[in-house]
């Protein structure tokens, strides 16, 4: 299957937290993109369901997370997402960036992007773009000129 | 002897075939079954009319429950509607009725579904966002309000509370004056793919079987015309299952309740004409219909063979279907009303009792009242202007359905088979076994998908840059606040000791194992909240917690 992108033979050592928020059960497409990003060569983490947004912001600081992945189809992430990261400030977890992904209408997006949200993957987003976006993001790390 | 040698017309075929051009390497169905390019008499040996199909009417139903299926009576077209108060939605309901829409179905919020109320602090957001907020007999009044529960059938997609919201609802129809013996619906009451698929439980397993049989032995005796199970592969096939992976495991489970309630004592042709079944409606014809037809012969000869039902309507199969949430794309979303109307004429081939048509914008948000109104004219476009209704299982014969029909019959059986092995459905639910199925098979597809082996219109092919946005239903930011002052003026109006005194009620009768729902009517009357009734049963039997399988 060489159809995804598959990590390569550095390590890498981004750590992501993918969260279920809410109380939302949609978990097809969070399990489906943490697949992903392990065969990709990220360590993932995910959780499971009903966490808070404190539960969530605790997970992030033990595992010593670089990303955090939210994903929300209830509906609630104009509410819940901005919670979590007023509390990944509060608790000084401002490196950790955020990524949004579930049924977030157009115009949903800029209002997350705008309270801090890195980016938003809305419904029928390829898995091979979010791989890339996060594999983009790294790379743009350690080599910070070539973007 | 001529030394011509003569070629039959199946050799001449064949080569002729491999002549011709092949667009796919390999086609295969909606959930990657291998399809051949043609089907004859030789896909079908031994083929018994008599045994494998019979009548309509008649077992083992392979052909439909009913001798005259829709020329008799079509089915019943019942849209799932709920959100915001329970007042809002009762608008809805009315609103669909007027429209010419034949049954309710309720969807219920989220802190809802999960027994919590309006103002646990777990429910900041969820509040009448996803389905309707109920919390006490209050919302129940207002949420039937001027609905004839004589006339009009009402089903209810509850599960990990569905015993709270019977109570709460047989409540209502007693203060309201309605017989109970008359009243017609269904509770989803399906606890089983809660742990599969859908995530939407409270305790753990056991408790929540007997929750269930609960409901299932108190209607045999005082609801009999409740639909008391709706046994429900839907969620299952949404979590990404494949067709076989719904049928196989919605009929496991529905073996698991026979059986839990054999174990109660109650007799088999007295609670299984009362079960029913949801399946999903997803995008490959002929595998949905070979399902729908294989689940009935599956159920029949169960019932008949292993469970030694003598009634034939405990062997009769009556489900419900839904098209597939799961298939609807964000990109190009009219197109969604294409697919819906396919998914719904499989369907209606395959046999439905009822069905419920996605709207188009479901990606998004929940449906407005245009697209709710184009979902249903869906289903009356296919009732009456496309003659599908005119003869019973029109696809009956035909040799690739009936193949598939039997394949898929055979593929359920290797699965009941390995479910046994591993001790039952509860073994399979703590050993992860259906989620892993289900996950593997999920991901298996959004590969096809990524490598365009599968395609999408509008997603992975045909794409438009220019996207058209679509009116989505916004809904009012202060229901939440609203639905709260609601809830505390009446915790605050009820009288406390009586509240205390059925609490201790629902958790004396869950410790000794009575059935729970005549204490719960009675709490439900004495306005105890869905979130207290629900805690009161936890202090028994616990909360359910897992570690997460992908």
């Amino acid at each position: 299957m060489n159809d995804l992108p598959r990590g390569n033979m550095n390590r890498l050592n981004q750590r992501i937290v993918l969260a279920k928020v809410g109380l939302d059960g949609h978990d097809r497409g969070i399990k489906v993109v943490a697949r992903a990003l392990r065969d990709a060569g990220f360590e993932v983490i995910y959780p499971g369901l009903w966490l808070s947004p404190a539960s969530v912001v605790r997970v992030v600081a033990e595992e010593d997370a670089d990303w955090l992945g939210i994903s929300i189809l209830s509906g609630a992430h104009l509410v819940l997402v901005p919670q979590v990261l007023e509390l990944l400030r509060q608790q000084g977890l401002h490196h950790v960036r955020v990524v949004v992904g579930g049924t977030i209408p157009e115009e949903d997006v800029a209002p997350l992007l705008a309270c801090g949200v890195a980016k938003v993957f809305g419904p029928g987003s390829a898995l091979a773009d979010i791989v890339h976006y996060f594999q983009g993001e790294r790379k743009h790390e350690q080599n910070p000129s070539s973007a | 002897m001529s030394s011509t040698v003569t070629i039959s017309a199946r050799q001449a075929y064949e080569e002729e075939l491999r002549r011709s051009p092949n667009r796919l390497e390999a086609p295969t169905t909606a959930s990657g079954r291998e399809v051949a390019p043609l089907y004859t008499p030789e896909d079908l040996p031994d083929f018994d009319y008599e045994r494998e199909l019979g009548y309509p009417g008649q077992y083992p139903y392979t052909r439909g429950v009913h001798a005259s299926m829709y020329r008799g009576r079509l089915w019943t077209m019942r849209q799932f509607a709920g959100f915001g108060t329970a007042r809002q939605t009762n608008q809805r309901f009315h609103f669909l009725l007027a429209k010419g829409q034949t049954g309710l179905s309720t969807a219920f919020d989220l802190p809802t579904l999960m027994g919590l109320d309006s103002d646990d602090p777990r429910a900041r957001g969820e509040v009448g966002r996803l389905g309707v907020a109920i919390d006490t007999l209050d919302d129940i009044h207002d949420l039937y309000a001027n609905i004839d529960l004589h006339q009009v059938s009402v089903s209810m997609t509850i599960n990990a509370p569905a015993i709270v919201i019977l109570a709460f609802f047989l409540a209502h129809a007693r203060e309201r004056g309605f017989d109970w013996k008359r009243l017609r619906g269904t509770i989803q009451n399906d606890i089983l793919k809660e742990f599969h698929a859908q995530n939407e439980f409270v305790f753990p397993p056991e408790p929540s079987v007997r929750l269930v049989v609960d409901v299932i032995e108190f209607c045999t005796q005082h609801v009999p015309q409740w639909n008391t199970v709706s046994i429900s592969g839907y969620h299952i096939r949404e979590a990404g299952a494949t067709a076989i992976q719904e049928l196989a495991f919605t009929l496991a489970d529905g073996f698991h309740y026979v059986e839990k309630s054999l174990e109660r004592g109650l007799k088999i042709d007295d609670f299984a004409p009362r079960l029913s079944f949801f399946f999903n409606a997803h995008n490959d014809i002929f595998e949905e219909v070979a399902k729908y037809r294989a689940a009935r012969v599956l159920w029949a000869r169960a019932m008949r063979e292993r469970y030694g039902a003598q009634n034939p309507n405990s062997w009769k199969l009556r489900f419900h279907a839904q098209t597939a949430g799961c298939t609807l794309q964000a990109q190009q979303p009219e197109v969604n009303l294409i697919r819906v109307a396919y998914q719904a004429l499989a369907a209606v081939l395959g046999g439905c009792q009822s069905l419920h048509t996605n709207s188009l914008d479901e990606t998004l948000s929940l449906p407005t009242e245009r697209a709710a109104t184009l979902a249903l004219r869906t289903q009356q476009v296919l009732a009456y202007e496309t003659g599908v209704t005119n003869t019973v299982d029109p696809l009956g014969g035909s040799y690739y359905v009936e193949a598939l029909t039997r394949q898929m019959q055979r593929e359920a059986e290797e699965y009941f088979h390995r479910i046994e092995e591993m001790g039952g459905v509860l073994a399979g639910i703590e050993n992860g076994f259906f989620r892993r199925e289900i996950a593997e098979a999920a991901y298996a597809y959004q590969r096809d998908v990524e490598a365009r082996r599968k395609v999408i219109v509008g997603v992975n092919a045909f794409v438009e840059q220019a996207q058209t946005p679509i009116e989505i239903l916004r809904l009012d930011p202060t229901i939440e606040t609203q639905q709260i002052e609601r809830l505390r003026k009446i915790k605050a109006e009820r009288d406390q000791e009586t509240v205390r005194r059925h609490l201790s009620a629902i958790r004396r009768a869950a410790a000794r194992g009575d059935n729970l729902l005549p204490v719960l009517i009675e709490a439900a009357t004495a306005r105890v909240s869905v979130g207290e009734a629900m805690q009161a049963l936890a202090d028994v039997f616990g909360r359910y917690e897992r570690p997460p399988t992908w």
